[in-house]
C-alpha cells in the first residue's frame, strides 16, 4: 500500500533521512521506533508531503506521490495525526472534528462519521462546544485522533500518540488504535514508547540517526536483545 | 445663532461618524488578514492609498461615476493585495510584518515622487460623493460579509491556519491559497475604505497613508480584539471618536494612545472582545 524507496530528506544542509526504505501492507499496524532525533517524525512529515525529499520515491496505492502537495495527499486518504496533538486550540471540539472532514463533500456520511467518533470518544461529545485548548492532554489526543478519523483515512499516520500522557490514558488510546485498525484502517505508528508500540504492531522498524537499522515482525523485535537493551530498558 | 450652532454641530457629528464608518470597513479588512488568518500586516494603509488614488484618478481624469470609482478602488486594492500576497505570504511572523511595512513605505514614496499622482501636493478636487448613508451601507455590507465568511467552510479553514499551519495543512487545507485569498479580500476592503475616504475629503495626500496610519488601524484592532468582528467595530469606533472628544488635549493624544495600549497589553492582551492574544 505504501512504499518508501531510498528516501533522503534534508533540513537545509543537514540530512535528516539518509536513504530510508519502508513498506506498509494493507491492514497492518507498522511501528517505527527510535530515540529522539532519529528521524521518525521527519519520515512521517515526508510521507504526508509537509516535507519534500531530495531523493527517493514514495508510492501510495500505486501512485507516485513523492511530489504531490500535502492537500492532495490528504484527499487520497493518507492522514497524519501530528505530534504533540496539534489540535486547533481556539476552535471548538466540533469545529476541530469538522476540520478533519474539510476535504469531504459527502455531507450525510460526514454526519454519520461524527456520530461514530462521538461513540468512540464519548468525552468529546460531552465537550462538543468547548474550545479545543481547554481539554486535558488525553482528551486532546482523542480529539486529534477523532479529527483524523473524520477524514476517512485509508492509511493513518500516528506521531507519538503516547507523548506526555499518563500510562492509563496511553493504554486507552492504544486500545482505540487497535480498534480503528480492526475496522479496516491501515496504521503507521511512530513511537518512543517502544514496548507499547511493538505490542500492538504487526511489524516494526528501528531507526537511528536517519537510517533504518532493523526491520522485523513486532514480536521478534520485542525479543531482540539489541532492541531490548537500547529501547525497552531490558537487561 | 442657535440654528447655526446646531447646523455646525450636526455637520461635525456626521463627519466624525463617516470617518468612523470608513475606519470600520478598513479595520474589518485588517481583522480578516491579521485577526482571523493570523498574518501580521503593518502595511494596511498602503492598500487604502491604492484604493484612494486609483478611484480618485478615475473620477477626475475619466469623469467616471462614483460607483465605478468605488469598484475600481476596491479592485485595485484586491489586485495589489494578491500581487504582494503571492510572494510574501510564505514569510512568517516578524518577516511578514517587515515585508508589509516595507511595501507600505514603497507605495507612499512612489506616490510622493509621481507627478501624475500629484506628488507631495496631493490630489485636489475629488468629487465629494461619499456621505454617511453610503458609508453606513458599506459598513453593514462589510460586517455581513465578514460574518458569513467566518461561519463558512472557508472561514473554518482560514481560522485553522491561524491556529496551527502545519495541522491545517495535514487536514488538507491549501494554506498558501487561503492566505493569499484572505490577504486579497482584506486589501480589497482597505481599497474600498480608501476610495470612500478620498471621495469624502475630496483631497488626499501621501502623508495621510503612512506607516502611522497602518499602526493606527492595527491599534483599533488590538483594542477591540483580534479575530472578533464586534471587536474590530468597537475598536474603530473608540479610537476614531476619542481623539475628537479629547481635541482640547490634542497634544496628549498620542500619549493617551500609548497608555491605552500598554494597559491593554498588561491587563487584557486579547482585546476587549477578542479571544486571541497578540502573538507576534
Amino acid at each position: 500500500m505504501l512504499k518508501l524507496s531510498n528516501i533522503h530528506t534534508k533540513y537545509g544542509h543537514i540530512e535528516a533521512l539518509k536513504g530510508i526504505d519502508i513498506h506498509v501492507k494493507e491492514g497492518e499496524i507498522v511501528a517505527i521506533i527510535g530515540a529522539n532525533g532519529a528521524g521518525k517524525t521527519t519520515t512521517l512529515n515526508t510521507i504526508s508531503g509537509i516535507l519534500k525529499p531530495v531523493a527517493g520515491t514514495i508510492e501510495y496505492l500505486n501512485h507516485d506521490i513523492t511530489r504531490w502537495s500535502a492537500d492532495r495527499i490528504v484527499s487520497e486518504g493518507l492522514i497524519q495525526v501530528p505530534e504533540g496533538r496539534q489540535i486547533f486550540p481556539l476552535l471548538t471540539v466540533k469545529e476541530n472534528l469538522m476540520m478533519g472532514a474539510y476535504l469531504r463533500k459527502d455531507k450525510l456520511e460526514v454526519t454519520k462519521d461524527l456520530e461514530m467518533v462521538y461513540d468512540m470518544f464519548p468525552r468529546l461529545k460531552e465537550r462538543e462546544k468547548q474550545l479545543g485548548g481547554t481539554l486535558s492532554g488525553g482528551e486532546q489526543q482523542m480529539l486529534a485522533i477523532g479529527r483524523a478519523l473524520m477524514s476517512k483515512p485509508t492509511l493513518l499516520l500516528l506521531d507519538e500518540p503516547s507523548l506526555g500522557l499518563a500510562p492509563i490514558i496511553v493504554q486507552n488510546i492504544f486500545k482505540i488504535i487497535v480498534d480503528i485498525n480492526k475496522k479496516g484502517t491501515t496504521i503507521m505508528l511512530v513511537e518512543q514508547n517502544a514496548h507499547m508500540a511493538l505490542s500492538i504492531a504487526h511489524r516494526g522498524y528501528v531507526m537511528e540517526t536517519g537510517k533504518i537499522i532493523l526491520e522485523d515482525n513486532a514480536k521478534a523485535l520485542l525479543n531482540n536483545d539489541e532492541v531490548k537493551s537500547a529501547y525497552l530498558g531490558g537487561h | 445663532m442657535d440654528s447655526i450652532l446646531n447646523y455646525l454641530f450636526n455637520d461635525y457629528i456626521v463627519q466624525v461618524a463617516t470617518i468612523t464608518g470608513i475606519n470600520i470597513i478598513m479595520v474589518l479588512g485588517l481583522n480578516l488578514i491579521t485577526g482571523v488568518t493570523g498574518q501580521l500586516s503593518l502595511g494596511h494603509a498602503a492598500f487604502m492609498s491604492i484604493g484612494a488614488y486609483s478611484s480618485s484618478m478615475i473620477s477626475i481624469k475619466l469623469g467616471a461615476p462614483f460607483i465605478v470609482s468605488l469598484i475600481a478602488g476596491t479592485g485595485f486594492g484586491a489586485l495589489f493585495g494578491a500581487l504582494l500576497g503571492i510572494p510574501i505570504l510564505r514569510l512568517r511572523g516578524d518577516y511578514l510584518a517587515i515585508a508589509t511595512l516595507g511595501f507600505g513605505e514603497i507605495v507612499r514614496v512612489v506616490i510622493l515622487n509621481t507627478p501624475a499622482l500629484g506628488g507631495a501636493l496631493g490630489v485636489y478636487g475629488i468629487p465629494p460623493s461619499t456621505n454617511l448613508g453610503i458609508t453606513a451601507f458599506f459598513v453593514v455590507f462589510a460586517i455581513f460579509f465578514m460574518y458569513r465568511l467566518e461561519k463558512s467552510r472557508h472561514g473554518l479553514a482560514i481560522r485553522s491556519i491561524r491556529e496551527d499551519e502545519i495541522a491545517a495543512e495535514m487536514m488538507g487545507v491549501n494554506i498558501s491559497r487561503y492566505k493569499v485569498l484572505s490577504f486579497t479580500i482584506g486589501s480589497a476592503f482597505a481599497g474600498l475604505g480608501g476610495a470612500l475616504y478620498a471621495h469624502f475629503l475630496s483631497y488626499i495626500n501621501p502623508i495621510d497613508f503612512g506607516f502611522m496610519k497602518s499602526i493606527e488601524q492595527l491599534c483599533m484592532l488590538v483594542l477591540g480584539g483580534m479575530g472578533s468582528i464586534s471587536g474590530a467595530v468597537f475598536g474603530s469606533i473608540v479610537l476614531s471618536t476619542i481623539p475628537e472628544v479629547l481635541r482640547f488635549a490634542s497634544e496628549y493624544r498620542m500619549v493617551t494612545y500609548g497608555i491605552v495600549l500598554i494597559l491593554m497589553m498588561v491587563f487584557r492582551p486579547q482585546g476587549l472582545f477578542g479571544k486571541i492574544k497578540v502573538n507576534v
